[in-house]
């Protein structure tokens, strides 16, 4: 994985000086909390309902065992002992002091972690897709890329005022496990009848309250044209997207207003303009990244074979573990939403075993997952009772991986300042009448994804169900969609019908899901089933 | 009362700038001041004339005026540009940047607090108008 070099350290030991100021000029009053509000949310702390909150960056959700044991340590030195993990693939503290603030900072950047443009109206932390390195389907380890662009848009002089935020999301699969096209920017690696790789871009993409699917912008991208192509994009948001009003100012309003080929025209026209500049990096710089990605050694005649004794065990093989591309290994994925619980969230505890496993068995390396899960990315299938023993004496081996207790949720009123409604403990109820595992399996791949609010981090317009939090004359009550995707046949959910209480809206999911039981063909999802015989069924069985 | 801070060697220009659509019908004007609604490419076949080219920043968390100052100088204009408006401390490396090198501020700036800001990175990713080498340039020595 990348290395900083001495290069990147200064520049993140400066943001921590910096911002070690910025705290004390607003401590001592002579910045204005109107003034500070966007210096600090460029550097990811929140005032959130009950303590400033704050999201450390882990760059396309990539990080170390020793990154791990660091957050460990600041959940339990200077928070209530665990950590969130996030749908964008980071980790948020939600009880921090913002006088601790620039300390912990200071031990972030002692592991090559910062805070760097997890909030505000810049280009976001980038994610990617957690399988990167490891899997079987992949045209070329994405990340490198992501890794480009998280330099490129560090800083950023012309794109640090943005309309609104900027979300960059880059995969080289067709496979979408990153939900590409509900990024303001999708960037899909391929490969064209020259055999040559570049990119597919997708600009436009978002959640929100207004939500869309990225139409494509350019077919083709070479890879040398790269960062000019990105200034083009982010140019033209920056001069036309709206600012007089904050709900349509992300770039997909502006894509969807002015329409997709006039967009496309406009950045192309910038583009002739960019390309002059010697925007990017050279070749070499690509290639000095590259190489800190390089495979791991993987050890080769191992054997593919698994001792399914337990069968426990061979439920969690079946269920956690995905194909990887070198023989005899396999991807693990960690469980994060254990049956009782908050979906993302791991205690002190469970995150430095993480790590340390990660260190044993996985070439010390892990990943955070869009879903909110942990992946172990090259783990020996010999490896896999013993990482199997140690997770579940933690509390981690919980086998729902894509299965309906695999809930995604935004904090919610528990915690933020924006929500309506309540997001964890109705994923707790949803989970408790779900409870059994061999159910879930009968039910098999279904994407459960809670919003306690319209901006939607919870992904609910992605989810195969999803469930949007809102507040009707001072009651929290829950409005059911069917039939999203975040996948490669990303589809918007629809909303089936008037709202519920959360009792009431656990009592619909349960209706709905037995109507798929009774209508499913062989081999079918639940989100198959909606797509062939349409809302119809659902929606007679759960208001008649 | 703005508080302006020039980072050039050449007299301050005082003549007063005129709006874009004055300027258009002015032959003899030599500063102009542009909004940030206004395309700062209709000044390019006029850049030799020009002496000050001054952009408003209305709110500081407007960033349309950091791509103009950047089409500006990516267009070859050498003269004065002035960020003028709601301009604060922090906003001011960025600018640099972006090739602002005068800004007339609404409220005082911290001398002191600038100094200390704009030393503070040794090194930058990417490549701008200010011709500060990216750490990509460096790398390869």
């Amino acid at each position: 994985m990348y290395k900083y070099d001495e290069y990147d350290q200064a520049i993140v030991d400066a943001r921590v000086e910096e911002f070690r100021d910025q705290v004390n000029r607003r401590i001592s009053g002579e910045m204005t909390e109107d003034q500070f509000k966007p210096l600090r949310l460029m550097n990811g702390l929140y005032l959130q309902l009950h303590a400033y909150m704050l999201r450390v960056a882990i760059p396309y959700g990539t990080l170390s065992g020793r990154q791990m044991h660091m957050l460990a340590h600041i959940a339990r030195k200077y928070d209530k002992d665990y950590g969130h993990f996030t749908t964008r693939q980071n980790i948020q503290y939600n009880w921090i002091k913002l006088s601790d603030a620039p300390d912990i900072l200071t031990e972030l950047a002692t592991v090559e972690m910062h805070a760097i443009q997890t909030s505000g109206n810049c280009i976001r932390n980038i994610s990617s897709d957690q399988y990167a390195g490891a899997a079987a389907d992949e045209i070329e380890d994405p990340r490198p890329y992501a890794e480009l662009l998280r330099q490129w848009s560090t800083f950023h002089p012309e794109f640090s005022y943005l309309p609104r935020k900027f979300k960059i999301a880059v995969i080289a699969a067709e496979e979408d496990r990153a939900a590409m096209k509900l990024h303001d920017i999708g960037l899909q690696i391929v490969r064209n009848d020259a055999g040559e790789t570049g990119f597919r871009v997708y600009v436009g993409g978002g959640m929100g309250r207004t939500p869309m699917i990225a139409p494509v912008i350019r077919d083709f991208l070479p890879k040398a044209d790269f960062l000019s192509y990105m200034e083009a994009c982010l140019r033209v948001y920056n001069r036309y997207g709206r600012r007089d009003n904050m709900y349509k100012a992300r770039i997909k309003i502006l894509v969807h207003e002015i329409g997709r080929d006039e967009y496309a025209r406009q950045v192309e026209e910038e583009f002739l303009h960019t390309k002059t500049l010697g925007l990017d990096a050279p070749e070499a710089e690509f290639a000095r990244i590259a190489a800190l990605f390089a495979s791991p050694a993987f050890e080769t005649g191992l054997t593919d074979e698994i001792d399914r004794g337990d069968p426990d065990f061979a439920v969690w093989v079946d269920q956690q573990t995905v194909a990887h591309k070198a023989p005899g290994y396999a991807i693990v994925n960690i469980s994060l939403k254990p049956t009782v619980g908050i979906p993302g969230d791991a205690s002190s505890a469970q995150i430095d075993l993480m790590a340390d496993l990660a260190t044993e068995y996985s070439f010390d390396e892990m990943r955070v997952t869009h879903a909110q899960n942990i992946v172990l990315p090259h783990v020996k299938k010999a490896d896999l009772y013993a990482v199997w023993q140690k997770l579940d004496a933690a509390g981690l081996a919980t086998p729902n991986l894509d299965l309906i207790g695999d809930i995604i949720a935004c904090p919610g009123l528990d915690y933020c300042a924006l929500a309506n409604a309540r997001s964890i403990p109705l994923a707790q109820k949803i989970a408790a009448r779900f409870a059994d595992l061999g159910a879930q399996r009968d039910l098999g791949e279904l994407k459960l994804k809670i919003s306690g609010c319209i901006n939607a981090c919870g992904h609910h317009h992605a989810g195969h169900i999803g469930i949007l939090g809102v507040d009707r004359k001072g009651e929290e009550n829950y409005q059911l969609s069917f039939g999203g995707s975040a996948a490669e046949d990303t589809s918007l959910a629809k909303i089936v019908g008037p709202g519920f209480s959360e009792d009431g809206v656990v009592d619909a999911i349960e209706t709905a899901v037995s109507v798929y039981k009774s209508l499913r063909s062989d081999g079918e999802r639940f989100i198959d089933t909606y797509r062939r015989v349409g809302e119809a069924p659902f929606k007679k069985a759960i208001y008649e | 009362m703005s508080d302006l801070i020039r980072f050039r060697d050449d007299a301050a220009h005082d003549e007063p700038a005129v709006t874009l659509d004055a300027f258009a019908g002015q032959s003899n004007a030599t500063a102009v001041r542009l909004e940030p609604t206004d395309d700062p490419r209709a000044l390019i076949p006029h850049l030799g004339r020009l002496s000050l080219v001054e952009v408003a920043f209305a709110k500081f968390r407007d960033g349309r005026g950091y791509s103009i100052g950047s089409i500006l100088r990516e267009a070859g204009y050498t003269g004065e540009l002035r960020a003028a408006g709601d301009v604060l401390v922090d906003q001011i490396p960025p600018m640099r940047r972006c090739g602002f090198d005068s800004f007339a501020a609404d409220a005082p700036v911290n001398r002191a607090t600038l100094g200390k800001l704009l030393s503070l990175y040794d090194d930058v990713y990417q490549k701008t108008v200010d011709g500060r080498a990216p750490v990509w340039a460096k790398r390869r020595g």
